[in-house]
């Protein structure tokens, strides 16, 4: 209820009720891998993340990761395990991050030496060095990212949970923070398990990926027959050299576009092959492009529909 | 435990660092405690002239009460009032993630990590008046005494954070609580005056009900040679008593987290 009146009522008769936001989700995620979690906002994408690094219990059912169990947030778990949310930072604001990275050296217990090494090695890779001298007020969203990695990234950990880590970042400081994770995927093994928003991130990123609607997972598998079965068909543009009638084309799939020698088909997957030989001999063409629809289309309206084919 | 140590003096020597960061605004601060200082010696010298007696204090034992509060003000102000009003920000912004996710001991985080240099001049006056006017009752000081005053010094600390970190710990479910910790400096401040001054009734609740007593009477008590030793002991316990209540119902608190959205 709005207005005074409400909060007055909000005030005095506040009613708490139970919300079940992630119910019935299980899935086994190997050494090494990195996932991506798609979901709408408020899916139970961010709830799942924060179960599997301890920081909410769940109310039923289990959460292991490399044999804890989270929520006991036992030591020798939070030396494995990072958290990057890219709404929240954990660098004290008014000094250089270069402060903030000694303090978490400190709490990991890294002796100074250690630190400074791993300082240096993850600056190199993240492509970032005078600005961590810099008080993080001062830098660009990009670079505070990059340093929010690096302390996040101080202690070796093995299992990396990242909240929407490129939120907010333009298309090149997407592209570094991508390739900088895939890298350190490759060097050090780690697993990763990210959420975003940006399909870039997921496509370029997650082989497999774990799609959560109102907090139920609706599919977990790699991206491409994700990709398959949201949209059984592909879109074929043929140019022609000379002009056609529509009907023609009729048979081939159904017509998105057409006008006298430019052709836009949906054809089934099953059928590509046949229909494309068929096209190139009953037609003179000069062009053809065989494309994906674009995923993030498809998962918006998978989102809406709540289901997979 | 070096680990922990070493996390300390880094968590002061940047919270230092962004003190100075601002430099306008650490003068401001410096300048604004210089007032307070002014402010707590001038209702010192109005005790001076006053010439009555408070309770059974005469007024050179009830300035050492003077100076164990500016000392616990002090150690307020440099200590808990930035660490534990910080802990609502943590929860309404849900940072306390990343505090939590430390393989450190979340509750010495959130009590240590900042430090405020604006209350150590505070806390030298503070010393400084206990020291000078307890040589004006014309008590000496022994070994014993002054190991007694420290250990009460301690247990009254103890006893303050505990209750503070207590309800700042409450904000799991409330979120904001400030008003409360205001009401705990008011809390602090009927320790001015020693608590044979109050009536009957409050001598009793600030006993026993709300230890005001152990903030600033006791200790005051205990270098002037006063203190029965039955009441440090009770003190010791009493401020374990509060010590363990405020861990297990952080451990407890913190099983009711949700975090906030990202």
């Amino acid at each position: 209820m709005p207005g005074f009146k409400g909060t007055l009522k909000h005030f005095f008769d506040r009613k708490t009720f139970e919300v079940h936001a992630v119910t019935d989700v299980s899935f086994k995620i190997t050494r090494g891998e990195i996932v991506g979690f798609l979901g709408a906002n408020g899916a139970g994408k961010t709830t799942l993340l924060k179960m599997m690094c301890g920081l909410i219990h769940p109310s039923r059912g289990l959460v292991d990761v490399c044999g804890f169990s989270p929520q006991r947030r036992q030591t020798a778990f939070l030396k494995e395990i990072t958290l990057v949310m890219g709404q929240k930072q954990q660098l004290i604001w008014d000094l250089p991050p270069m402060d903030s990275f000694y303090v978490n050296a400190a709490v990991y217990g890294l002796a100074d030496f250690e630190a400074k090494e791993r300082i240096n090695e993850l600056a190199d890779m993240l492509e970032i060095g005078e600005e961590l001298t810099r008080p993080v007020r001062k830098l660009s969203l990009g670079q505070r990212m990059k340093a929010e990695l690096l302390v996040a990234l101080l202690h070796k950990p093995s299992v990396l949970f990242l909240d929407e880590p490129t939120l907010g970042l333009d298309v090149n400081a997407q592209a570094r923070v991508r390739s900088f994770l895939s890298e350190y995927n490759k060097k050090t093994g780690a697993t990763i398990l990210l959420t975003s928003h940006y399909m870039a991130d997921i496509t370029a990123l997650c082989p497999r990926v774990i799609c959560i609607h109102k907090g139920n997972l609706f599919y977990d598998g790699d991206l491409d027959s994700l990709a398959n079965s949201l949209s059984p068909s592909r879109e074929v543009k043929v140019e022609l050299k000379n002009p056609c009638s529509r009907d023609q084309f009729d048979k081939y799939g159904e017509i998105q576009d057409f006008n006298d020698r430019f052709i836009s088909l949906l054809v089934s997957r099953d059928k590509l092959t046949e229909i494309i030989s068929n096209l190139l001999t009953n037609f003179d063409i000069i062009d053809l492009e065989i494309s994906d629809p674009p995923i993030d289309q498809l998962i918006g309206e998978l989102f809406i529909k709540g289901e997979v084919n | 435990m070096y680990r922990y140590f070493k996390t300390i003096r880094l968590f002061w020597s940047t919270a230092f660092a962004s003190q100075l960061e601002y430099q306008l605004n650490f003068l401001i601060e410096l300048l604004a405690m210089l007032g307070t200082l002014l402010g707590s010696v001038f209702i010192l010298s109005l005790f001076f002239t006053g010439g009555r007696q408070l309770g059974d204090w005469t007024w050179e034992s009830a300035l050492v009460i003077q100076g164990v509060y500016t000392f616990l003000d002090g150690l307020t102000n440099a200590l808990l009032r930035p660490n534990l009003t910080e802990i609502v920000n943590y929860v309404r912004e849900g940072t306390l993630d990343y505090v939590l996710l430390k393989p450190i001991d979340s509750q010495f985080w959130l009590s240590v990590k900042k430090f405020s240099f604006a209350g150590l001049p505070e806390i030298i006056l503070g010393l400084s008046i206990v020291f000078w006017a307890s040589i004006q009752t014309g008590s000496s000081f022994s070994i014993y005494s002054l190991s007694v005053f420290i250990i009460s010094l301690f247990i009254g600390f103890i006893i303050l954070y505990s209750v503070w970190f207590l309800i700042a710990a409450s904000s799991i479910w409330f979120v904001k609580t400030w008003n409360a910790t205001e009401v705990l400096r008011a809390l602090l401040a009927a320790g001015r005056y020693p608590i044979s001054a109050y009536p009957i009734i409050l001598r009793f609740i600030f006993t026993l009900v709300l230890p005001v007593a152990f903030l600033t009477t006791f200790p005051a008590e205990a270098i002037l040679g006063d203190l029965k030793l039955h009441i440090l002991f009770f003190g010791l316990m009493l401020s374990s008593v509060f010590f363990v209540l405020s861990r297990l119902f952080w451990k407890f608190a913190l099983r009711h987290y949700t975090s906030a959205s990202s």
